[in-house]
């Protein structure tokens, strides 16, 4: 047996092994009504601390990431290690953002940041160009995770189009079947799998030479191209991009909608907490990760066809045994398909919610509310599937590019929210249109510019925006400050004219409101009462937007 | 949750503040293993956050039954 069949021998077992257990995920803990969408799209909100860390970690730090930043740390250095420090920032603000979002969105039954969005401004339009934006953000996003799937399916020998497409399919039947916990359980597989990555690669460094040669052979190979740019170190010039892009990107996690539905998840607000303070070990994987990088410049490890996202396949190609390497390669594959399959969950539940239920089909059940998410979700899937099998796949990174930039415009409603409802609705619609104007024509205005300075492209070339003597700045946080003089000005100037303000559909104690809260238990009693299926919807105390589903019972909590 | 209690909160200024510090941590000495200090400064960030997290949790958990 050689060395690739023991690789692609052992990389075949393991994922067959995933598909069989993302198959058997929807009898884990088997809920009692598995045709709801609470079930579905959120694990019932009955997920413990364990499930919780290694879903949250499955859905955040994803093979894009594991594959994209080792290569930027490759070809630039120390820009590249802004993924890190934007890991840690977000830590303690999941700690008191993510906690006020899990109590709101529990007692008001919200699954996605577009249903919170309406609710709080009183605007079911705000909440629908709040989904939209987040669709359109998301769906380039799975598609970037499909190419890092296809650039490691390809090093292990399965080029062309329709090893991508079982993959997706197969990922898409788990996800059908069992929702969030197909995604729940593979992560615990997937961190296993990457763990020992990491554990190789730590050992590889180890035994040619140390961190010391590494970066020693990387600063020497930094200093030898003409780009002024890369090095270990960043550039005087270059502290104003990275400090934006970092801040940009932490922002841009508390509205991915595929960040908040795996926190949703969460069976109490302890589980939340005490997750954020268990999450920056994440962090230091990716660090770990991120450093491969710099390994790897050292060790000369050359890309395939010039696209730098193979570095880390090659690497692990040429430097681990091959028993290893096969691991390595399904843990990057199942860190590919967790979060494709999370994404499209939460964009489904974005379309379910905030433009289905609202405009299409009030009267919607959870029956139907569940099926519509299920084919939503698969149309998501294979429409990035199609999108980087039919368009070039460089477009889909550039649209990932353009889609951080448009999410970050619905922070001030659904970040910012959180804490206030200043705002006008009026005004956080014309915030959230300006700052993606403002962001599409910045991006546009970009030209993309090779190792030697020359224009290679005249547009939408990167998010850096060139604001002279080599300075630059991330468009998303221009964009933002954009939105917000505009939310400002525009809420002083309707307050002024008397425009009557939006209803807030929540209360200032659902902010704090826990598993076990006397209210949501006497909710449940009244639901419990009503016939199954039925939409149910509970009229709350403040009046709030009608039509919530029923909420789960808080003592569903079985692990 | 008790106001009292909510000061606690203030604590998590630090590791919000501490990775952003990069003109500050952008030198290469003193290493660690051979890593400059630019790169590990972040794992010590990441472990401070870890701690201060921790701490806030412990000092405003709330006893339920």
């Amino acid at each position: 047996m050689t060395d690739r069949d023991v690789e692609v021998g052992v990389f075949l077992v393991l994922m067959a092994g995933v598909v069989l257990l993302g198959f058997g995920a929807a009898r884990w803990r088997r809920p009692a009504d598995p045709y709801h969408l609470e079930e579905w799209a959120v694990g019932g909100r009955a997920f413990g601390n364990w499930t919780m860390w290694f879903l949250l970690g499955g859905s955040m730090y994803s093979a894009y990431t594991f594959i994209a930043v080792p290569a930027l740390t490759y070809g630039l250095g120390a820009i590249g290690w802004f993924a890190v420090p934007f890991a840690i920032v977000t830590t303690p603000l999941t700690f008191i953002f993510t906690t006020r979002a899990w109590s709101v969105a529990r007692r008001h039954g919200f699954l996605t940041h577009s249903e919170f969005a309406a609710a709080r401004f009183g605007s079911p339009g705000l909440g629908a160009l709040v989904a939209v934006t987040g669709i359109l953000a998301t769906i380039p996003y799975v598609a970037v995770q499909l190419i890092s799937l296809q650039a490691v399916l390809r090093t292990v020998g399965f080029g062309g189009e329709w090893p991508l497409l079982a993959a997706v399919t197969l990922i898409s039947i788990c996800t059908f079947r069992s929702g969030l916990r197909a995604p729940a359980l593979l992560s615990v597989v997937k961190d296993v799998l990457l763990a020992w990555m990491l554990i190789t690669a730590a050992l590889m460094v180890a035994m040619y030479g140390g961190w010391g040669s590494a970066f020693r052979g990387a600063a020497t190979r930094f200093a030898a191209t003409p780009n002024p740019a890369d090095g270990l170190l960043l550039p005087e010039t270059g502290h104003l991009g990275f400090f934006t892009l970092v801040i940009g990107s932490a922002l841009a996690i508390f509205a991915y909608p595929h960040a908040l539905v795996g926190m949703l998840a969460a069976k109490d607000r302890d589980t939340v907490r005490r997750n954020a303070a268990a999450l920056p070990i994440y962090c230091m994987a990716l660090g770990l990760m991120a450093m491969m990088g710099i390994f790897a410049l050292s060790r000369g490890v050359t890309p395939a066809d010039g696209d730098l996202n193979t570095v880390v396949p090659r690497l692990i190609h040429e430097y681990f045994p091959s028993w290893s390497a096969g691991i390595a390669y399904a843990a990057l594959s199942i860190a590919a398909l967790i979060p494709a399959a999370v994404m499209s969950i939460a964009a489904a539940n974005a379309f379910t919610r905030s433009l289905y239920r609202t405009y299409l089909r009030p009267d919607a059940t959870p029956a139907a509310e569940a099926w519509t998410s299920r084919w939503v979700s698969l149309i998501v899937k294979f429409g990035a599937a199609a999108l980087i099998l039919a368009v070039d796949p460089a477009f889909s990174v550039d649209l990932q590019l353009i889609g951080g930039v448009l999410i970050l415009q619905t922070i001030p409603a659904v970040f910012l929210g959180l804490l206030t409802a200043w705002f006008h609705r009026a005004a956080l619609t014309a915030g959230l249109i300006s700052g993606l104007v403002t962001g599409l024509v910045l991006l546009w205005d970009i030209p993309e510019v090779d190792g030697t300075g020359r224009i290679v492209a005249e547009h939408f070339g990167g998010s850096s925006w060139s604001i002279g003597d080599g300075r630059s700045i991330y468009v998303g946080v221009v964009a933002l400050a954009v939105n917000l003089v505009v939310a400002v000005v525009v809420t002083l100037l309707v307050r002024a004219a008397g425009v009557r303000d939006g209803h807030d559909g929540t209360r200032p104690d659902d902010y704090h409101a826990d598993a076990g809260d006397p209210y949501l238990q006497r909710l449940d009693e009244l639901i419990d009462g009503l016939p199954t299926g039925g939409s149910g919807s509970p009229a709350h105390p403040s009046g709030g937007p009608s039509a919530h589903p029923p909420l789960r019972s808080p003592g569903q909590r079985v692990l | 949750m008790s106001p009292r209690s909510r000061h606690w909160h203030w604590l998590l200024v630090i590791p919000t503040v501490a990775p952003l510090l990069t003109p500050f941590a952008n030198r290469i000495e003193p290493t660690l293993f051979g890593v400059p200090f630019f790169f590990w400064y972040q794992f010590a960030c990441a472990l401070l956050a870890m701690v201060v997290i921790t701490v806030v949790y412990l000092a405003t958990r709330e006893d339920r039954p």
